[in-house]
């Protein structure tokens, strides 16, 4: 991931073949936590149910029970995927946002209520 | 005029908290009211219209699809659609009726004018179509015309290009002329407008860039349609990529369009929110 046209946008990764193959248990995991059942298994014992996916590294396992979210980017996940992770936590999807812009989820909220982050913001 | 015809295009963001502020008995809340007006004209005039059908292009979002398999246009053909478990249990919307006489017969005429879509016979329907469907029409009972989902790859990089989309959507104009039996139809484009869910970089939007985006669908299509994918993605935010499933609504329409209707809001949740409804013009066939 260092020579294509959009790495240097700053603060995103996109989700593009290199990245889904890197994350393709770890969003897999995500994606089953569609069914019920396997919500409650997995909030029964995060860890028994992660060794379902015997596939998952441990870094992406670690990155999942401590839900760092853009270390789940990192390793392949997609943010549509791990937004299953932050529903079956009961978590809104701008919370997981604000999570990853670094911002209380009120400091957040207010930033779009004002506008949103410009596009001029460089990361710093 | 043929029997079946599009007579407007629809674009309208999906974005799933409307949904469940609707559900949920939020839409006077002061958050939320601007929003909600800012559809009411388009319901009125929709009411009016009574359209048959909607070909409704929007994206699945890991609901009905996954990493297993990712058809970059899926077309439903089925009698009906599911609202999807989106992992906290369906939207309590009615269950959208499908138009498989249209949707089959899009389906030859595209792959025959050589768009390879793919056919897709049992599929439950996230927010990304249901939410438009809300919007457009209110809490009801029942969905008052029939749906032929298109669903567009816009999550794996790299999702097809403006360019294609605006030529499919010329496709879809040319199929629809074919269809012998009556159907009055419009073409509804989700998604968008700027926003970014992901990243350091969570919560970008771009009103200078939705603007010309909107005032481009009248003026200027063809521009439009040359964007490159990473100017989406630098300029509107990772998701604002969506945009591009409007060059396939604004591609089924006449070359010459009036824009009836705009609104726009930010923001529901971290997205700008964008509609307008564009008819063909007075005198266009």
């Amino acid at each position: 991931m260092t020579d294509r046209a959009f790495d240097d946008i700053p603060g995103t990764l996109l989700f593009d073949g290199k990245r889904s193959r890197l994350g393709y248990h770890l969003n897999m995991f995500c994606m089953s936590l569609l069914h019920a059942d396997n919500r409650a298994a997995f909030k029964h014992d995060e860890d028994a149910y992660l060794a379902r996916f015997p596939l998952l590294t441990a870094e992406q396992r670690a990155a999942i029970r401590g839900r760092r979210w853009n270390e789940m980017l990192q390793l392949g996940g997609n943010v549509y995927y791990t937004a299953k992770l932050a529903a079956t936590d009961g978590l809104p999807v701008a919370s997981m946002s604000a999570a990853m812009a670094g911002l209380p989820p009120e400091d957040y909220v207010r930033m779009m209520v004002g506008g949103g982050r410009s596009p001029a913001w460089t990361g710093r | 005029m043929s029997a079946a015809h599009i007579f407007a295009g629809i674009g309208a963001s999906h974005v799933p908290a409307i949904g469940a502020a609707l559900d949920l008995g939020k839409a006077s809340e002061p958050y939320w009211a601007p929003l909600f007006a800012g559809f009411a004209p388009t319901r009125e005039w929709i009411a009016r219209e009574k359209p048959d059908a909607l070909i409704l292009v929007y994206n699945d979002h890991a609901s009905a699809f996954s990493l297993e398999v990712i058809p970059t246009f899926a077309l439903g053909c089925a009698a009906e659609f599911a609202p999807a478990d989106e992992g906290w249990g369906p939207r309590k919307v009615p269950v959208v009726k499908g138009d498989p006489a249209l949707a089959w017969h899009l389906a030859e005429a595209l792959i025959l004018d050589e768009f390879d879509m793919t056919i897709v016979n049992k599929m439950d329907v996230d927010h990304g179509l249901t939410v438009p469907l809300s919007l457009l029409f209110g809490q009801v009972d029942a969905w008052p015309c029939t749906v032929v989902p298109l669903a567009v790859n816009v999550i794996q990089y790299p999702p097809p290009t403006g360019k294609r989309c605006y030529a499919l959507g010329k496709a879809i104009r040319r199929a629809v002329a074919s269809f012998p039996e009556a159907r009055k139809i419009a073409i509804v484009g989700t998604g968008g407008l700027s926003h970014q869910l992901q990243g350091p970089r969570a919560g970008l939007i771009n009103r200078d860039w939705d603007a010309r985006f909107l005032d481009g669908l009248t003026a200027d299509p063809e521009a439009l349609s040359r964007i490159p994918h990473l100017d989406y993605v630098r300029e509107a935010g990772s998701e604002g990529i969506e945009m591009v499933m409007w060059l396939i609504m604004r591609g089924a329409l006449e070359e010459q369009v009036d824009e009836l209707y705009r609104f726009y809001h930010v923001p529901a949740s971290s997205t700008a929110v964008g509609h307008i409804v564009l008819v063909n013009r007075a005198g266009s066939p």
